[in-house]
């Protein structure tokens, strides 16, 4: 059930968090200069990925939230990491 | 105080005086009830659409050769019959009616979580099935792709394409609010002492079409945008000539496209285990093995896409996962099944309806799957590749299934929507007119398709006609029956007898309020059960 105590998190997190993506930004723009050949799009996904967990914990909350949201949450990034691997099962072996 | 002044007066929410009178009473209604209604109107409105579209097709196809329209109108009635039906009849059907009406009743709660955003997702439908409508009578012509919108061809046709995709990405819009309103609402409005594992399984059948809702919805909605961006700017996401994949797009379009057969079946299934306990008079058989199958389902079923894609050029390895990821998908599919049928053994049958249009879902249901095993595997699926063989089996599933559960439906909570009930034996006899009309449709499909009739042909060899001239005959059999049953429930609807609280002797929760329920659907204390099917 509902967690209804609201969490406030400080602004020397927040900025944290925000220079690490600022990194992460950098990072897949740097990525993109060298070539990883099939790797690619896992890098830039792996990347994103990191990003994305920064984002839902800090930005949205989720860090704060009961255990049953969190574990929701995180059995979406494993459906979308198991549809694009299913999907780069056709691509690689074509 | 005297129990006058206590009770609070009963007022149904079809004569509840809101903010507006007449008919902005309904279109600007944030109850869950009306909204069910506003869906429920529309929807059949567009169903009735599709069919008599369908019946049309079946008339074109009674002889070899031009019959009654040219092949390019042909082309686009096949495209809107799919259009219609798929985006606009079955995806939101039973989810956007009944799950509407009854997750909230079910669950012991007043309302949907958002009410506003119910309200809202309600009008986008409408602006996006106008828009899709529209695009068949644009100057350009009706989209000539099909329902699927398979690139590279609909990169490059001159019909309305990007109107029709347009539309289908808002109705998409709609779905996914929806899906969003029914998640929350499950998780945080669940009457106090309903836990999710007392929850009845029509909720959790609405649960799990929700999260399909929520997380595939939004994939077809990018691939239409990349489409419509590709038509507009030459990108070359799809088009092979520009550098891109066409298979990619099959890829994108089926990773929604294949759980959304999921969110039209999951909801039916739910509606069947309702049904089934309450007229066999019986404690449901594996209530949580049907609740997990539900979500099983949901899950496997997002993984399982590319057995459309045997023929398109996709790889070998992708081939067998795929086939293998199906035959896994058959297995909760099947554990319901198996445990209706346990749950009707020993138990006192009422042939009600309601009842025997469950009966028909089931039938019909079962050959629809087990043709799809055919379909799973990857030999026998390449021979009856686009024959008639996929028509047929997806009309098992789609029509046989979503389409006999939503009348299943209908005929169940009826007389608790609306307070009145209908005249049963013509029910039963609509049921067996559209049974026979329905297997005398759709099985000659199977036959001819195995023989090589492909689909989505205006012409054939003559070696097909009769298997066409008796599916045609089926058509007009199931027409006819679906009118005859319309006219039994609107005037059962209208000037009806007035029903009971509980006329099938229900255990869940919406038999224990009135027919038809308050704006608030419980007025008054209500009982939550440890196991919502508790028969005697």
């Amino acid at each position: 059930m509902s967690n209804n105590s609201s969490h406030i998190t400080e602004y020397k997190v927040l900025g944290r968090i925000l220079l690490i993506l600022m990194f992460f930004t950098f990072a897949t723009i740097s990525v993109t200069s060298f070539n990883l050949a099939s790797f690619t799009v896992t890098v830039a996904l792996l990347i994103a990925g990191i990003k994305g967990y920064f984002v839902l914990s800090y930005f949205m909350h989720l860090k704060y939230e009961n255990l049953l949201l969190r574990i929701l949450v995180g059995m979406i990034f494993v459906l979308f990491a198991l549809i694009v691997l299913i999907t780069f099962i056709d691509y690689s072996y074509r | 105080m005297s129990n006058e002044v206590n009770k609070i007066e009963y007022v149904s929410y079809l004569e509840h005086q809101g903010r507006f009178k007449g008919l902005k009473s309904w279109i600007f209604a944030t109850d869950h009830k009306r909204i069910a209604l506003l869906y429920m109107y529309a929807i059949a409105a567009f169903f009735f659409i599709g069919a008599l579209l369908g019946l049309l097709m079946r008339f074109e196809l009674i002889a070899p050769g031009e019959t009654i329209m040219k092949a390019q109108t042909y082309n686009g009635l096949f495209t809107v019959h799919g259009v219609i039906m798929i985006f606009m009849v079955v995806i939101p059907g039973l989810s956007a009616v009944f799950g509407n009406f009854f997750l909230p009743i079910l669950i012991g709660a007043k309302d949907v979580a958002f009410p506003r955003l119910n309200l809202f997702s309600w009008w986008i439908f409408v602006f996006g099935s106008v828009l899709a409508v529209a695009s068949q009578f644009l100057k350009s012509g009706p989209p000539d792709t099909g329902w699927t919108f398979y690139a590279p061809y609909s990169t490059t046709t001159g019909t309305s394409v990007i109107i029709a995709t347009t539309a289908a990405f808002i109705l998409g819009f709609s779905s996914i609010l929806t899906g969003l309103n029914f998640l929350v609402t499950v998780h945080q409005m669940r009457a106090p002492g309903m836990k999710f594992f007392n929850m009845p399984l029509f909720p959790w059948a609405i649960y799990a079409t929700a999260w399909i809702q929520l997380l595939a919805t939004p994939i077809v909605g990018i691939t239409l945008l990349m489409l419509i961006a590709e038509r507009l700017f030459g990108i070359g996401f799809f088009d092979p000539n520009l550098g891109g994949d066409p298979v990619l797009f099959q890829h994108l379009f089926w990773i929604y496209s294949h759980p959304a057969v999921y969110i039209m079946i999951l909801p039916a299934m739910g509606v069947i285990t309702e049904i089934v306990p309450t007229f066999c008079q019986r404690k449901v058989y594996g209530y949580k093995a049907i609740a997990l199958s539900s979500l099983a389902i949901a899950g496997v079923g997002f993984l399982v896409w590319g057995h459309h894609m045997y023929t398109s050029g996709m790889s070998e390895n992708a081939r067998w996962f795929f086939s293998l990821l199906t035959f896994i998908v058959a297995v909760p599919s099947a554990i319901k099944v198996f445990n209706w049928i346990s749950t009707m053994y020993k138990g006192s049958i009422d042939l009600k309806p309601p009842f025997l249009f469950a009966l028909a879902f089931i039938f019909l249901f079962i050959i629809g799957g087990t043709t799809g095993l055919i379909l799973g595997s990857v030999a026998t699926n390449i021979q009856v590749h686009d024959t008639s063989f996929i028509v047929a089996h997806f009309h098992y599933i789609i029509f046989g299934g979503m389409g006999f559960a939503f009348f299943a439906a209908i005929h169940y909570w009826l007389p608790k929507m609306y307070g009145r009930l209908y005249n049963f034996r013509r029910a039963n006899i609509a049921c067996i007119i559209m049974f026979i009309g329905f297997n005398t449709l759709y099985f000659p499909q199977f036959v001819i398709g195995i023989q090589g009739m492909p689909r989505r042909y205006f012409d054939y060899l003559p070696q097909f006609q009769t298997g066409h001239m008796i599916s045609t005959i089926g058509g007009v059999i199931l027409i006819f029956g679906l009118f005859y049953m319309l006219i039994n429930l609107i005037k059962g609807a209208r000037k009806g007898p007035k029903a009971p609280a509980n006329p099938w002797n229900g255990s869940t929760l919406e038999w224990q309020i009135p027919s038809p329920p308050s704006l608030e659907n419980f007025d008054e204390p209500f009982e939550v059960k440890a196991n919502p099917y508790d028969y005697k």
